[in-house]
């Protein structure tokens, strides 16, 4: 790169253009201020500092994208490139911060261990997932991506005097490099192919995703290209958890603590997604090697997550291993969307529902006494619903809308995907996301069974009564949580109409 | 005529209104709880009455009380379009009728957790008032789910014997079903390029472009399997007489008399106006599939010694008798389905309803262990004799079933001959095992388990609080038998307008 580009990039930075972004820079570190500064008593109040700044900066994004007061276009000389999905993503990765920032609350008031650096780091991967989502530049995805995971990779092992923990963190730090190595191998290739001058197309500046992209569509035989194309899809399909690259799901999920396992299932995913659907953009010339690609990835994901999910007793296993199913469906919107334009709507529409159930289902877990979520069971749930009707209500409503049931809404937002599929013709595909529903029909179906259908059963044997339950109500937040969860829930089942109007809109 | 349309909303909303009601009146004591309940229940049916009597059968375009809302999907073409036309209003009134009945019952009922119980009961209502309603089938279908989930609840948490197994596959199979269902109502959506989910829209499209035949073949097989699995068309069957085993009663009397007839309203009102061509490719297959139902889940039914496990059976079985009149498609079968349809939802909710009430007084439904049980109650013996012989479809009492079923026969004998000696056969049998299982619970002597059981439980008669759900069920059968026109009328008018039924009947 000459100094030309960077002339170019001082030029167009527009620094307020990521205020969202940088007001959550600024938030994390004023916690760490805030620790030293603040008498030992007061503490407790930063966790709710936190949430109460995120839901300020959430209020300035969700007014602006309503108002369309957002810029729109490329800045920092093409390193971000602001539109609308990229607003609706910021939205949802800041929904998603707050509401694992309730969870750490309820979570890790329950432990001895520093809790600020929790909020801090939690604030960090999603200011960096926000960063992520916008990207238009191999370098920025890349940069925003490594802040990202190098914060996940704390997050996962924070409890870190329990075994398993440890061992996720490492398991995680493993094959998150394995798979950032790949990924950027794949960069690598796509840089060398791209600013190859011998080649029609060729750029100085080839990792910007539009330059790419122009040079893919002048040589789409380059073998070099390719195999960098297939190298960044499988760093991907690592984020959002795709076969063969899940096999770290279920042990990381069980054994990070519960609200980094509601981070890693919610967000991570998404940002997996965000970066799938700019780069179908880039990688349309190799479409037909992409798209065949994703295919397999999906169909493979889907069985996968629900085969896998059906023998599983460990709570935070199944749910990850649904994720993985719900993945495989989220791909199969990325492969409609290349003929239906809509489909990257009924995406983030997919996404949105799956925040807010996976919000409910997080929220009554981490409600569950014991000492350790890792080995929470479905044994764990019985009597749920006898012992406190609310947190069984919570359940139901998440797991029911993980399970596509109406009127709830991860129906509408599987019907959308499936009408997606049908309209883009990919028949195969829809058959085998039907095969899934119905399998995970059983598993879900469990979950429920554990948390509703057992109550009389116990009744000979009162004095087996599980533990994890707790009687006592709920404190505030906790209720207005799930209240939360829920009535998005429904309301997104039952009347799309504000909504879907911001979407599309 | 729509100035009433707000009734057929109100018919849908009240029960919901009334099931979240329920919880909040919880702590005011169970009376409360059984006024609201059985008000969400009764007011649909005065409004479906009141509806049925302003019903004018020559309505231009065929439905009447239509209002339409968005809902925010506008943009994949679905709206809340509600209305009622001439086959689904006699539905609609059988659905408030049989809600009334199973509400007062469940009502009454001794159930742990009595208001939650009524919750579900009461969305179930809601849902059900909707299916009927709806000339959207995105809302169809919407509306059927709604009413499904808590079926699975009330198996699952206030089932009987096997409840764990049962609820698991019933909602494992009518998912799938439910789920085949959807692909083809997208199937249809996608490929009539109507961008619009409304029946009446896509009527008018795909009446000036039909689908491709290939299309329509697999989309009319997505729907005939998807609604089959829903109907209990053999043999994908095997959840109903397990589910309906297991289901609390109320639950059973309402998925077997009104939930299950979803998938034969879808067949009457969607899939065969809207494909045709595919009806006539899938013909054969229903006509066979129907047999099964008829001949092999009758036999089934004969065998059967447990009195729930019997009626599921035969539910079962003349599920056949409408695949039957459907495949038959002139406006004499249909209609016959369709009237069948109503008097089979009532007989068979007050058959489910009845054998719970046998069931209080001998605690068993083994047959063996029943008997004499006429002399100790007579009066549910009457209602039982009654409800039984109406469900075999015996003339005699002037009851309902008998001109669906009537109807259905002269049709199908048009159709194809021969299929009549099966359906007789089938009449035949089921008059074998439902005679004999009145034969056996109700007369002869008391077995020694049914005198050992009377030394815990004292035998009574029905009580009032027993005899008002099952007289108001009665009461419609009594007056449809003895005057169909005023339900046929409607349906005839209905079907005609509908040029795939006409023609055939030409």
């Amino acid at each position: 790169m000459s100094t030309e580009i960077f002339q170019k990039i001082a030029e167009t930075n527009t620094w307020s253009w990521i205020a969202p972004e940088l007001a959550m820079g600024v938030l994390a570190l004023s916690l760490l201020v805030l620790e030293v500064i603040l008498p030992k008593v007061a503490h407790g109040a930063i966790p709710r500092i936190a949430i109460l700044g995120q839901l300020v900066i959430l209020g300035y994004v969700v007014t602006g994208t309503c108002a369309g007061t957002f810029p729109a276009g490329e800045a920092f000389g093409g390193m971000l490139y602001f539109d609308g999905t990229g607003q609706l993503f910021r939205v949802f990765f800041l929904g998603a911060s707050i509401f694992v920032s309730y969870l750490g609350m309820v979570s890790l008031d329950k432990r001895l261990l520093p809790q600020v650096e929790y909020f801090h780091i939690l604030l960090v991967i999603t200011a960096a997932l926000m960063l992520l989502a916008q990207a238009n530049h191999f370098v920025m995805l890349f940069v925003a991506l490594e802040t990202a995971t190098v914060g996940f990779y704390i997050l996962v092992s924070y409890f870190r005097h329990t075994t398993v923990s440890l061992e996720a963190g490492l398991k995680y730090l493993i094959m998150g490099a394995l798979s950032s190595t790949i990924l950027l191998f794949g960069i690598v290739l796509l840089y060398g192919a791209g600013s190859n001058p011998a080649l029609a197309g060729s750029s100085q500046d080839s990792l910007n995703f539009g330059n790419l992209a122009g040079f893919l569509a002048a040589n789409p035989d380059d073998t070099l290209g390719l195999i960098g194309m297939i190298l960044v899809i499988s760093g991907v399909a690592f984020k959002i958890g795709a076969f063969p690259f899940q096999i770290w799901i279920p042990d990381v999920y069980q054994g990070a603590p519960l609200p980094t396992t509601a981070l890693l299932a919610v967000s991570s995913k998404a940002a997996g997604f965000a970066m799938l659907l700019s780069l179908s953009k880039v990688f349309s010339a190799l479409g037909d090697w992409f798209y065949p690609l994703l295919s397999a990835l999906a169909v493979l994901t889907i069985l996968f997550g629900n085969f896998a999910a059906l023998t599983q007793r460990n709570l935070k296993r199944v749910i990850g291993l649904s994720g993985v199913s719900h993945a495989g469906f989220l791909l199969i919107g990325v492969i409609a969307a290349r003929t239906v334009d809509w489909a990257s709507t009924a995406i983030l529409f997919y996404l949105f529902a799956y925040l807010l159930a996976s919000a409910a289902v997080f929220s009554v877990l981490v409600h569950l006494n014991k000492d350790d979520d890792s080995d929470l069971t479905l044994d764990d749930l019985g009597d749920l619903a006898k012992k406190n009707g609310f947190l069984g209500l919570g359940l139901a409503v998440g797991v029911g809308s993980l399970a596509g049931i109406p009127p709830l809404a991860g129906f509408i937002g599987k019907l959308l995907i499936f009408i997606a599929a049908f309209k883009a013709e990919l028949y195969g595909l829809l058959g085998v996301a039907i095969v899934g529903v119905v399998v995970s029909i059983y598993y879900y179906f469990g979950i429920l069974k554990s948390a509703f259908f057992d109550v009389w059963q116990f009744q000979a044997d009162e004095e087996e009564a599980p533990t994890a339950i707790p009687g006592s109500a709920l404190g505030f937040l906790g209720k207005l949580a799930i209240v939360i969860a829920i009535a998005g829930t429904l309301l997104l089942g039952f009347y799309q109409s504000p909504f879907s109007s911001w979407l599309v809109g | 005529m729509n100035d009433f349309a707000s009734l057929v909303q109100f018919s849908i909303a009240v029960p919901i209104v009334a099931a979240f009601l329920t919880l909040f009146v919880k702590s005011w004591g169970r009376p409360a709880v059984q006024i609201v309940s059985v008000t969400g229940f009764a007011l649909p049916l005065i409004f479906a009455l009141f509806l049925w009597g302003l019903y004018d059968p020559s309505t231009p375009g065929g439905y009447a009380f239509v209002s339409n809302l968005d809902t925010g999907l506008e943009m994949i073409g679905v709206s809340l379009h509600l209305g009622l036309n001439g086959v689904s209003l006699p539905l609609f009134v059988m659905a408030s009728v049989v809600g009334l009945a199973a509400g007062l019952f469940a009502a009454q009922s001794k159930a742990e957790n009595l208001s939650r119980y009524l919750f579900c009961l009461l969305i179930m209502q809601g849902g059900l008032m909707g299916v009927f309603a709806s000339i959207d089938i995105f809302f169809f279908y919407f509306f059927h789910e709604l009413a499904l989930i808590p079926t699975f609840i009330m198996v699952g948490i206030w089932g009987g014997r096997d409840r764990n197994y049962a609820a698991m596959k019933m909602t494992i199979y009518l998912t799938l079903g439910a789920m085949l269902s959807l692909v083809g109502l997208i199937a249809i959506y996608v490929k009539s390029g109507a961008e619009s989910f409304d029946l009446i829209t896509l009527k008018a499209h795909l009446a000036e472009m039909p689908l491709a035949d290939s299309v329509q073949n697999y989309a009319f097989g997505l729907l005939l399997f998807g609604f089959g699995i829903l109907v209990s068309l053999w043999p994908l069957h095997t959840w109903a007489p397990l589910g309906y085993g297991a289901a609390p009663s109320s639950a059973a009397m309402l998925h077997a008399g009104v939930l299950k007839k979803f998938g034969l309203y879808g067949l009457v009102q969607v899939a065969i106006p809207l494909l045709p061509d595919g009806m006539g490719h899938w013909e054969n297959w229903i006509v066979w599939l129907a047999l099964g139902n008829i001949l092999v889940v009758g036999l089934i039914a004969m065998a059967q010694r447990d009195l729930k496990q019997m009626i599921g059976y035969s539910s079962v079985m003349h599920m056949g008798y409408a695949f039957l009149g459907i495949a038959a498609m002139s406006v004499l079968g249909v209609g016959g389905v369709v009237l069948m349809m109503v008097a089979h939802g009532l007989t068979v909710a007050l058959l489910f309803m009845l054998s719970t009430m046998v069931h209080h007084r001998t605690q068993t439904f083994e047959m063996n262990e029943m008997g004499g049980l006429a002399k100790k109650a007579p009066v549910l013996a009457a209602f039982f004799v009654c409800a039984m012989m109406a469900s075999i479809g015996l003339p005699g009492p002037g009851l309902a079933n008998f001109w669906g079923e009537i109807s259905i026969f002269l049709a199908v004998y048009d159709f194809r001959n021969w299929l009549v000696y099966a359906v007789v056969a089938g009449i035949v049998i089921s008059a074998i095992y439902g005679l004999r299982a009145i034969a056996s619970v109700f007369y002869g002597e008391e077995t020694d388990e049914f005198i050992e059981s009377q030394k815990e439980v004292s035998v009574e008669d029905m009580s009032w609080a027993e005899r008002v759900p099952a007289l108001i069920l009665i009461v419609v059968m009594f007056f449809i038998g003895f005057f169909p026109k005023t339900v046929t009328e409607s349906i005839n008018d209905a079907l005609e307008s509908e040029p795939v039924y006409a023609q055939v009947g030409e």
